[in-house]
């Protein structure tokens, strides 16, 4: 066996890439909670951050893969590591209890499986455009003389698409659980890297939990700014 | 709280198993206990019962009866030794309960801790953690002088606040995920905290935790379960340690 | 028969060193091919299984416990007594030895009492480097603190919970030759019986406690360290499954047994607080540093604590020993508890009971400091008694902790079976009449760590390995015998559980041999025991049966030999006609309490040769020589 397979296979091994890829998705998250910002400042903000993601060409599929094949580690690591710990309780207890330990901690592969189902309905909505066709097709003219040209109008689609109560409400769960996730995952990081002390650990449990539920907020704002018509106005269907 | 005279009567509800392989039930028992008995001297109270029934008693491991071997391993009321923070369940007293309670009393539930008979189970998997690295490698009488090696108090406390570990088995059972990652850590926490453990901690981590894998514990999702239940309050800065340990260890080349 | 002890000539310092050059070696090849049984894996079992595996036997170890780790040893709180004299305040090996002859009533063997103070030094250096979290000074250095009996600090320690850490050490070491595949380990197997071939210890008989099974083991040397006997008490500080059967079975088979009638009673224990106790719980005599011990100075004064003023408070230890004071020895600070309950000022229920107060040490340091100190210890106490210790007094009454005597052996450890050594708490042979505070760890360490590694190999250089095995006849008949009884355990299927007749035995006891004794009491209980014995094999009641996990079975068994067990010690407290440490005779004492030895007449170790059921055993004795120190009375005024 090499030294990777080893460190993967063991419980310590892989609990520490489980950490570092979700650090890696972690700052995703933050990345495109801040691109998705440029909302509030406006269609041509939003757009043209769209446009210059499609033009890194390659390097944006270097990227992709880059993040499908953490996400895909991420998940096939913490699955694997679940079933190994229901297999290590085969007979459990008629009279449960637990004394401190948070639902979400104790839920994570729940709510990242209900994080997974809410990317995948997430790309089909505004990346591949297969939920709503006639909304994600927006497309805005841009440039002025010889230099006119098309570009996909993200801003439109995006506010489009939150005119719908159904997605807003689907949005909403989906950024509810993922604040769950992030809010044991965030600060579950430091300890699985092996930073823990008296007088820090409170603190970074304090400033995680908030982190995690500020992103997940934030996510939020755009549905219901959309939806409660504080942004967007200006498209027409 | 009991009632005026301390007396309690009590409804338990046990798990009674004949051997490792039979399967077993809760059972329910009545018994009037007294507050000042300890929980095992209820228990005590009721096998006299039993057996003065013809009845067989309830088997459960206990010892020293003041908190110090490890022996004692009940889960009471899903708590591994009960509701006081600690605790082992033969310091628990039974002024903790009310007059009229009904308590349930469960072994250890692992894999790696396979239920012997009632409430006894076989921890061997422990004595094995270690085996596989828990200790220094020192033979006897090629020791220097004490005071040779120095220690720092404060580093003197945090290993003994470590090495306080009974080996009891309660961070297993409290666990969701049944994992003994308190009990590894505890071991190598200590021994890594004082100078003459260090040298060797590089094969420590990573010979113990792949001892903890092959046992069949599960893996540690930060919860933190054990150290609310650790009779002995050791805390899971041991597990930090041991992590950042054992990705060290691995990443650099040790045979091991 | 003659006791030959063995001691080596010349001056005492140089008695051991001379002996070590004497011993013959096992050449370091042939080790491997001797095997050695090890039954207790205490500090005294484990630490000389841990040696002997390193130095290259191969190792059988056995424990009734689920794991090694669980000897009793682990429950030591206080500290390990060494010579280091790390505090530069007058100590030295000379006067350990000193004050562990005194402390023991000068009912010791000179010779073996220097060698413990010899070792203890490299004890300490052991253990450190094992990892053994020792409490530190803020420059790094060892701490020590001081315990009874010593007018020096040389006690080591680890918070209240010395005794843990040290087996903690040893247990890792046994494992880690376990894990070199020297040391196989037998958990929840308890040995029912010796096997001798030809006069010399080569095997046991054990019973898995997990399957019932019973099983031989052969070897080329036994080694016990299976504890004491304080369980004969039924309330003791000793944990639950403390035992004398592998002790008393060697004894059928020929050990002889020494002063039985030594036991100890620790003075600072949690008084008893109804009759379904279990078991009592000791509170480290390191308390006695600081705490103060009273009790009222006007019998059956009812106030609670606080509401007795000073003056009419009676520090009895302060008064009666100015110059020890609260650290008198553990069998004087007893018995001074006793008198004052006796004389009607005892606390609490039933007036059996004293005081131990902290409000002058936290007064003086602070609580902060005495939290430090004493932590574990408070935190321990308002578990079990529902109050706080930081508040109201302590409450503590004596109890039974340890036995000093046990089966006899020589310098070398060698009981009077050849073959068969005897380590720590089971053998009698370093405390005398009392053990003082710090002792037992460190002659537990001594004796497994530093000295049987030398004698055993000795022993071993003479005999051929592998002689025989365990189809030999003498296995068979030990084994028939070892499942006769279980079956008769079983078959008597009457009306008392084994817990009934053991709490009547150990009342019994307390009463007639605890601590105080009289020669009517003890002809009483002698009286008593026999009958109460056919009671128990008329009258016990033990479900399931013996091819099973079956923990009433094993109770019965234990008590069984404690119930002949019992009939000795009576009988060595009775032949005993002298007071000595823990032996107080009420018959023999000053006008003011204290004990009075007959030098004259008991300088010497009763041996004890089993004759047979139900007969009389015959008295060996083996002289005590004092070359070094003068027999004087003990005074700790």
């Amino acid at each position: 066996m090499s030294r990777l397979t080893k460190f993967l296979g063991s419980t310590v091994g892989a609990k520490f890439v489980v950490a570092v890829t979700g650090t890696l998705l972690s700052l995703f998250v933050v990345g495109h909670l801040a691109g998705n910002l440029l909302l509030f400042r406006g269609r041509d903000a939003m757009n043209t951050y769209a446009e210059s993601l499609q033009h890194l060409g390659a390097a944006l599929w270097l990227i992709r893969g880059g993040l499908l094949a953490v996400f895909a580690t991420h998940i096939v690591l913490a699955i694997r590591l679940k079933l190994r710990n229901q297999s290590a309780r085969p007979a459990g207890y008629a009279h449960e209890a637990t004394v401190q330990a948070s639902w979400a901690s104790r839920s994570m592969v729940l709510t990242g499986l209900v994080v997974l189902a809410f990317v995948l309905m997430h790309l089909a909505h505004f990346t591949l455009g297969w939920l709503e066709p006639t909304k994600y097709a927006v497309h805005e003219t841009v440039g002025s003389g010889d230099l006119l040209r098309e570009r996909h109008d993200v801003y439109a689609m995006v506010v489009l698409g939150f005119r719908s109560d159904l997605f807003v409400a689907l949005y909403v769960v989906a950024m509810v659980v993922l604040g769950l996730h992030l809010s044991h995952a965030l600060q579950s990081l430091f300890q699985s890297f092996g930073f823990r002390s008296p007088s820090f650990t409170p603190v970074i449990e304090r400033v995680c939990g908030t982190v995690a539920w500020v992103l997940a907020a934030g996510f939020l704002l755009i549905p219901l700014a959309v939806r409660l018509d504080l942004v967007g106005t200006e498209v027409t269907p | 709280m009991a009632n005026a005279t301390g007396t309690m009567r009590l409804k338990l509800h046990i798990w009674r198993q004949k051997g490792p392989n039979q399967s077993g039930a809760i059972k329910t028992y009545d018994v009037t206990a007294n507050e000042h008995m300890s929980f095992l001297e209820m228990l005590d109270v009721l096998n006299q019962e039993l057996i003065g029934k013809g009845e067989e008693p309830v088997a459960f491991d206990h010892d020293c009866r003041e908190g110090i071997c490890g022996s004692c391993n009940l889960v009471i009321n899903g708590v591994p030794h009960g509701p006081q923070r600690g605790t082992t369940a033969c310091q628990l007293h039974m002024r903790t309960f009310k007059d009229g309670d009904e308590i349930w009393i469960e072994p250890w539930r692992a894999k790696a801790f396979p239920v012997i008979k009632d409430l006894v189970v076989d921890r061997g998997a422990f004595d094995r953690i270690i085996a596989a690295g828990g200790y220094v490698s020192v033979n006897t009488g090629s020791a220097p002088d004490a005071n040779e090696i120095l220690i720092g108090k404060a580093d003197a406390e945090e290993a003994f606040g470590y090495a306080a570990c009974i080996g009891c088995g309660a961070c297993v059972a409290a666990c969701k995920n049944a994992s003994a990652m308190l009990f590894t850590a505890a071991k190598f926490a200590h021994l890594q905290k004082l100078p003459q453990g260090r040298v060797e901690a590089d094969r420590r981590a990573v010979r113990m935790v792949q001892q903890h894998d092959a046992e069949g514990f599960g893996s540690c999702t930060n919860q933190y379960e054990c150290e609310a239940v650790c009779p002995k309050e050791i805390s899971v800065t041991s597990i930090a340690r041991l992590n950042a340990a054992y990705r060290r260890a691995s990443l650099r080349s040790v045979e091991v | 028969m003659h006791l030959d002890a063995k001691i080596p000539s010349g001056p005492i310092e140089k008695k051991w060193d001379t002996r070590r050059f004497e011993l013959k070696l096992v050449n370091p090849a042939n080790k491997r091919k001797y095997r050695v049984i090890v039954v207790g894996t205490g500090l005294a079992g484990g630490s000389a299984a841990a040696t002997l595996a390193e130095l290259g036997y191969h190792v059988d170890a056995f424990c009734f416990q689920d794991s090694p780790r669980r000897a009793h040893s682990i429950a030591a709180q206080g500290g390990i007594n060494a010579a280091k004299n790390y505090q530069g305040d007058g100590d030295s090996i000379y006067r350990l030895f000193y004050d562990t002859v005194k402390g023991g009533d000068f009912r010791s063997r000179e010779a073996n009492v220097y060698r413990l103070a010899q070792v203890s030094v490299e004890i300490i250096d052991q253990c450190v480097a094992q990892g053994v979290p020792f409490a530190r000074e803020y420059g790094g250095t060892l701490d020590n603190r001081s315990f009874g009996g010593a007018q020096v600090s040389r006690t080591f320690y680890a918070r209240g919970q010395t005794g843990q850490q040290l087996l903690i050490g040893c247990y890792q070491a046994l494992e880690r030759q376990v894990d070199a595949g020297r040391v196989r380990m037998y958990p929840r197997t308890e040995m029912l019986d010796v096997v001798v071939i030809d006069g010399h210890a080569k095997g046991i008989v054990t019973r898995d406690l997990v399957t019932g099974k019973l099983q031989r083991h052969y070897a080329d040397a036994v080694v016990l360290a299976t504890g004491g006997y304080g369980n004969v008490f039924y309330l003791s500080t000793n944990a639950k499954n403390c035992n004398v059967t592998a002790a008393f079975r060697a004894y059928r088979r020929g050990a002889l047994f020494a002063n039985p009638c030594f036991t100890q009673i620790h003075p600072t224990c949690i008084p008893v607080s109804g009759d379904y106790q279990s078991k009592l719980t000791l509170m480290s005599e390191s308390l006695r540093n600081d705490g103060r011990i009273w009790v009222p100075a006007k019998k059956g004064d009812q106030r609670a604590p606080g509401q007795i003023p000073e003056p009419e408070r009676d520090y009895y230890l302060e008064r009666k020993y100015p110059s020890f004071g609260n650290l008198a020895p553990r069998d004087i600070a007893s018995r001074a508890a006793k008198e004052a309950c006796d004389d009607g000022r005892g606390i609490g229920p039933g007036g059996l009971g004293v005081y131990l107060d902290f409000a002058d040490a936290i007064q003086r340091l602070g609580e902060d400091e005495v939290r430090s100190r004493y932590g574990n210890l408070f935190h321990m106490y308002e578990k079990i008694t529902g109050e706080n210790p930081y508040k109201v007094p302590m409450r503590i009454y004596p109890a039974v902790h340890y036995t000093m005597g046990g089966l006899w052996v020589d310098y070398h450890l060698q009981s009077t079976i050849p073959g068969l050594f005897v380590l720590g708490e089971a053998n009698f042979s370093d405390h005398g009449a009392n053990r003082l505070g710090a002792s037992a760890l460190m002659q537990g360490l001594a004796d497994g760590y530093f000295v049987i590694p030398y004698t055993l190999g000795d022993y071993l250089a003479g005999q051929k390995a592998g002689k025989a095995d365990t189809t030999h006849a003498a296995f068979a008949e030990v084994e028939n015998e070892v499942r006769a009884r279980l079956q008769r355990l079983l078959d008597v299927n009457g009306s008392r559980s084994v817990d009934s007749f053991h709490r009547e035995l150990g009342k019994l006891m307390w009463e007639e041999c605890g601590m105080a004794r009289d020669a009517a009491g003890l002809q009483r209980a002698l009286d008593r025991i026999p009958a109460l014995r056919e009671e128990f094999w008329g009258d016990v009641r033990v479900p399931g049966d013996s091819a099973d996990f079956n923990q009433e079975l094993e109770k019965a068994g234990r008590v069984a030999d404690f119930m002949e067990f019992a009939e000795l010690m009576c009988l060595d407290a009775l032949t005993r006609d002298e007071s000595c440490g823990g032996h107080f005779r009420t018959e023999h004492q000053t006008d003011d309490g204290e004990a009075v030895r007959d030098d004259a007449n008991f300088t010497h170790v009763s041996a004890w040769e089993y004759k047979g059921y139900g007969e009389r055993p015959v008295e060996q004795r083996e002289p005590l020589v004092f070359e070094n120190v003068k027999l004087a009375v003990r005074s700790y005024k």
